[in-house]
Order: structure tokens, then sequence, then C-alpha cells
């Protein structure tokens, strides 16, 4: 744990890109978390005039159906971040037995399972979802959602793990292990897992952007529940009431620039993580780590 | 020819058949396990807006929505069938438009999406790549990190989000291009000034927008693989041979380095097809996309559905395009 909180630290010192990313991350948790507090139920609606532009009551205004647009994104950001917070762990235990498995195993169990991953990799997944949403309309909450999406979207990830293990299986403490008589699962998951958990780690982030992106699109069809309130589905109802024509720009402009900011965030860690974990990177560090204390 | 570049081919052929046939198959699988029974939606839809109120009526058209959907028989029987009428290039009727074929519905809105992604998908892959190299090679001029932080900020943003920002800036605000279709209204195709100059004025949009996303990967992607070649061995000794600098970074450098973003291409057109498609709703661009939004909005079952199967199939073969041609660039798969 401490180590942990060590990595942390570090990527906040030596990355301003990081740094910039890490602040994001936590201005939006901290607003997502407001929603604990909100003073106003985001099911209900026409408690506070309509269409209010922002001002020091309604920091984002509020929006034609009479909601504070500010408190009503609390709730919206902390399902989102929620959605691909689930969907990134559910597929990330399909994209872990993927990996580790057809890594370690290689040979015809490798083989066919790198061929329905790479399958997985390829398909159009925008279509599929579009015609399972559109079926199941309505009758889906977040949960459920979630766990359609991680299984499409653990195909690229599974594979990334996969080259990892392919080398790990080639060192010796793994042949220690196998002569001493260890069983497959626990080599995989105590010796080979600690291995790969950096780079479980970057793809989570990845694969959340892919789940909130999506499900903003999803919801902009009008194919997500839209009575519960995500980045989406506020883009959704904005369209629906025809903000931009009415004059009611905050309305959008809120989801808008908070999903920018959030997406770019992320996407910053991710980058940063990997400058962080290339050995490359790691070995420059670590000497000016050790200049510093010289001098 | 060669041994290794037959079994090559035969490889990327098999795969391309699998993507197709996992594809094919969930999709088929989708609404025969889904809780919810397409014809029960439909049905209910009807006797909603009053179109049927018999009893009699009601049992008819249920039925002929069975058949129609091809939900009758057993599940093999159905599965064979459904397969059946997708090699003979039948997807049934739509709905929304009956009795029109869902095929020639998607037979008229092909060209747009795929004129759309095919020069957005070239134009982004090749600037990206050539960009990125340059950037790469030349990492510590001041353009290369600008650049960098520009492709940085705009690539991880979704398509929609993307979409939406420049149709509101440069459609709304700013009025400067048209906020949506294909041509103006009312122009009748014909190889004129006029006609090419309103469609590419329609088609600048949804393009920068798919550019903006796309050239922002590439770069970034390419930046990363051009530091880690110009440290090999090879590219130092070639230095210090006196070979010239444009050819280490033409020949040397960037023929290695393009490798593995032609294999990226392949993996990444599934996603890259998906932002064509909800960039075309934005814009109301008449491809596959806006048909399936359409589609959506009537309750069109079928219609989807034949959307979702042309999609699988018309990326796979893509891919496979795409594969195919990879040997040209990488000799190492002919003589092996």
């Amino acid at each position: 744990m401490r180590s942990r909180m060590r990595v942390i630290s570090d990527l906040y010192r030596h990355d301003p890109r990081c740094r910039f990313a890490l602040s994001v991350i936590f201005i939006v948790v901290i607003f997502a978390l407001l929603s604990l507090v909100s003073p106003y139920d985001p099911g209900s609606s026409y408690y506070a005039p309509p269409s209010l532009p922002p001002s020091r009551e309604h920091p984002f205004g509020t929006n034609s159906r009479g909601q504070d647009i500010f408190w009503l994104m609390t709730f919206a950001v902390r399902n989102s971040l929620t959605f691909g917070i689930l969907t990134a762990f559910l597929s990330r235990i399909i994209a872990i037995f993927v990996g580790l498995t057809s890594g370690y195993k290689g040979g015809i169990v490798d083989r066919i399972m790198m061929v329905i991953n790479d399958s997985f990799v390829v398909l159009p997944v925008l279509p599929i979802l579009i015609l399972i949403n559109f079926i199941m309309r309505g009758q889906m909450g977040l949960m459920e959602l979630a766990m359609i999406m991680a299984l499409f979207g653990w195909a690229w990830d599974a594979r990334l793990i996969r080259s990892q293990v392919l080398s790990l299986k080639e060192r010796e403490f793994t042949f220690t292990s196998v002569f001493s008589g260890t069983n497959t699962a626990r080599i995989l998951l105590s010796e080979h897992l600690p291995f790969v958990t950096p780079i479980v780690l970057s793809t989570t982030i990845n694969n959340l952007l892919w789940a909130i992106g999506m499900e903003v699109t999803l919801a902009v069809l009008g194919l997500s529940n839209i009575g519960i309130p995500t980045i989406g589905t506020t883009i959704y109802w904005a369209n629906q009431h025809q903000a931009l024509i009415s004059g009611v720009w905050w309305w959008l402009a809120a989801p808008v620039a908070i999903s920018v900011l959030l997406f770019i965030a992320l996407y910053l860690l991710v980058v940063g993580l990997g400058t962080y974990l290339d050995p490359r990177t790691r070995i420059q560090r670590m000497k000016g780590a050790l200049s510093d204390e010289r001098a | 020819m060669p041994r290794s570049f037959l079994s090559y081919i035969a490889q990327r052929a098999v795969q391309c058949v699998l993507v197709i046939l996992i594809g094919i198959t969930i999709t088929f699988f989708i609404p025969r396990l889904s809780p919810t029974d397409p014809v029960e939606t439909a049905v209910n839809q009807a006797v909603m807006v009053g179109q049927f109120s018999h009893p009699d009526a009601v049992r008819e058209m249920k039925e002929a929505l069975i058949r129609l959907y091809g939900l009758d028989g057993t599940l093999l029987q159905q599965y064979v069938r459904f397969w059946k009428g997708l090699l003979a290039g039948d997807l049934g009727p739509s709905l929304s438009s009956f009795p029109k074929p869902v095929m020639t519905l998607i037979r008229g809105s092909l060209p747009w999406t795929a004129g759309l992604l095919l020069t957005t998908a070239v134009i982004s892959w090749t600037l990206g790549n050539l960009l990125g190299s340059l950037a790469g090679y030349y990492k510590n001029q001041r353009w290369a990190s600008i650049v960098g932080i520009i492709a940085m900020a705009l690539h991880p943003i979704p398509y929609y989000i993307m979409a939406f920002v420049l149709v509101v800036l440069l459609a709304y605000v700013v009025p400067i291009f048209p906020i949506g279709g294909a041509i103006d209204i009312g122009l009748k195709p014909a190889f004129s000034l006029v006609y090419l100059s309103s469609l590419l004025r329609h088609a600048i949009l949804p393009s920068l927008s798919l550019l903006l996303v796309g050239v922002g990967g590439w770069f970034l992607g390419m930046r990363t693989l051009v530091t880690n070649v110009i440290a090999e061995d090879y590219v130092t000794y070639a230095k210090y041979a006196g070979v010239r600098d444009r050819v280490i970074m033409y020949q040397y450098v960037m023929r290695n380095a393009l490798l593995p973003q032609i294999t990226g291409l392949a993996m990444q057109l599934g996603l890259i097809f998906n932002g064509a498609l909800i960039t075309e709703y934005v814009f109301s661009y008449p491809g596959l996309g806006y048909l399936a939004y359409n589609a959506i909005f009537a309750g069109d079952y079928s219609l989807i559905m034949g959307v979702a199967v042309f999609s699988i199939v018309g990326v796979s073969i893509a891919v496979l395009l795409i594969d195919l041609a990879y040997p040209l660039f990488d000799p190492r798969v002919k003589y092996q």
C-alpha cells in the first residue's frame, strides 16, 4: 500500500502531465462526491426557475426542466464514473483470464484463444451495441449495460497482457515454481499477475475512457436508460429540449466541458503511467535521482 | 510464390471468416436470447398507435412479423435460414419503409459512409504518421512538442463530443459550414461545379471531426515508434557510415516504424468505423450511421439488424484487404 502511494507521489512530482491529470481527476471525484450532499433529488424537476444562465445561486445555471445543472451534474458524473469503473473492472476479469492463460499455455490453446481475441478486436462494436440496446431499450440499468459492454471491451487488453506473460514464462522463477510442483493457476495468479499489474492498471484506465465515451454515444442516440442522470443522458435531454436553439447553451456546455476535461486527464494519466513504467525512462529517472542525492 | 506468403494469406483469410462468423452469430443470438421480444414490442407499438385493435388482426400481424424476422422454426433452422439469406444478400424488407428491402436502403447509404471513412482514414493515417515520424526524429524542436501537446489534447476526446463541438462552433456560432446533410436540398447529382462544391462543403465538418481525433492517435503512436527505432544500432551505424539524414529518416527509420502502424490500422478499423457512424448522426450525413439512427427512431428492427450485419461483414473485409497489403511493406513475409 505504501509503495502504491509512493508511485502516485512519484508520478505527481516527476511528470507535469500527471500533475495536471491527477489534479483534474481529484477535482472531478470530489465533484461527483458532492452528489451525496445535494440539496435536490436528481429525479425531481421544476424546483428552480427554468433556463436561468449561470449565477451565484446556480453556478452552472438551470435547465429548461427547472433543474439546477450543477447539482444534476454531480449525479451525472458520479453515475458515469461508476459505470465506467464497473465496466473496466468486469472486462478486466476476462482480459486477465484470457491474457494469462493464453500466454502461459501457448501452443494450440494460445492459437485458438488469440484467433477469437483478434476477432473481438476487429469487430465493430457500436452497431452490435445499438442492436442490443434497441431490443432491450429502457429495461437496462447501468449495471446491465456495464455487463454487456464488458463482454466486448476486453480483447485488446488481453493481447497486451499475453505478450507480457510470454516473456515471463521463460524466466527462471517460472521454471523453479513448475519444478517444485506449483499448479498452473497458482503460478499465474501469485507469480505472474503481480508482474502484469502495471499494464492491467493502464489498460483499466483506457477501458474506463472507452466505456464512458460509449455510454455518451448510446445515450445521445436515446438508447440507454434516459431516466438515470449520466453525462450522456444530460446531453440527450439538452438535445431533446433543443437547448442550443432556445439559447440555453450552458445546459450543454457543462457536460461537454466536464467530459472533455475528464477524458484528457485520464488519457494523460495513461501516458504518464506508460512513461513511468517504461524501463528505459525508468533508468534515466533513477540516474537523475542518484545525481540528486550526490549533489 | 513462396510458401510463407501463401500461408500468411491463408491465415488472414481464416481470421476474416472467423470474425464474420463470430459477429454474425452474436447478432443472431441477441434478439433470441434477450428477455424482450422484438415482435411483441412492434405489436404493442402498433396497438398503442391504434393501428390494430381486433384480436384476429393482432394475431395475424404477430405471425407475419415472426415470419418476417425469421423467428419461426427451431433455433437451428432459423440459424441456417439466417445464413442462407445473408449469402444471397437478402436481409428482408424494412419495416419503416415497407416493402423496400433492407439491402436497398443499405446500398443507398453505403457510398456516403465508405467515402467518408475511406478519405478520412487514409488522410489521417498518412498525415499522422508523417508528422509523427518527423516529430519523433526531430524531437528537440519546438514545433514537435507543440504539435505533441495538441495531439494529446485532441486524441482522447470521443468522436461524438468532437463532432458536436465542431457543429456548435463552425455551423452555429460562426456559421461557415452547413449544419448537416450531404448536399444542398434539391440539388441533383451531376458532374458539375455546383454539385461538387456543395458536396465538398457538406463533407468538410464531418471529415474534420474524424481527422482531428484520428491524426492525433496516429501521430502519438508513430512518434513513440520512431523514438524507439532511432535508438537501434543500425541507425547509429548508418549515421557513422555517413548516410544522408533524409535517407536515414525515410528508408531506415520510417519504413521500419510504419509496419506496426499498418497492423494498427487493421486492428482499429472497427473503432474508426464506430466513429464514422456517430459522426454521421451528428451531421445528418446520409450514411449507415444516420440510417441506423432513423431505424432506432422508427423502431425498425430489421433495418438495425441489417446495418449491424452489414457493418460486421464490411469491416472484416476491409481489414482483410489491409492485411493483404501488408507484405508490400514488409518483405520478410514474402521471403522468409
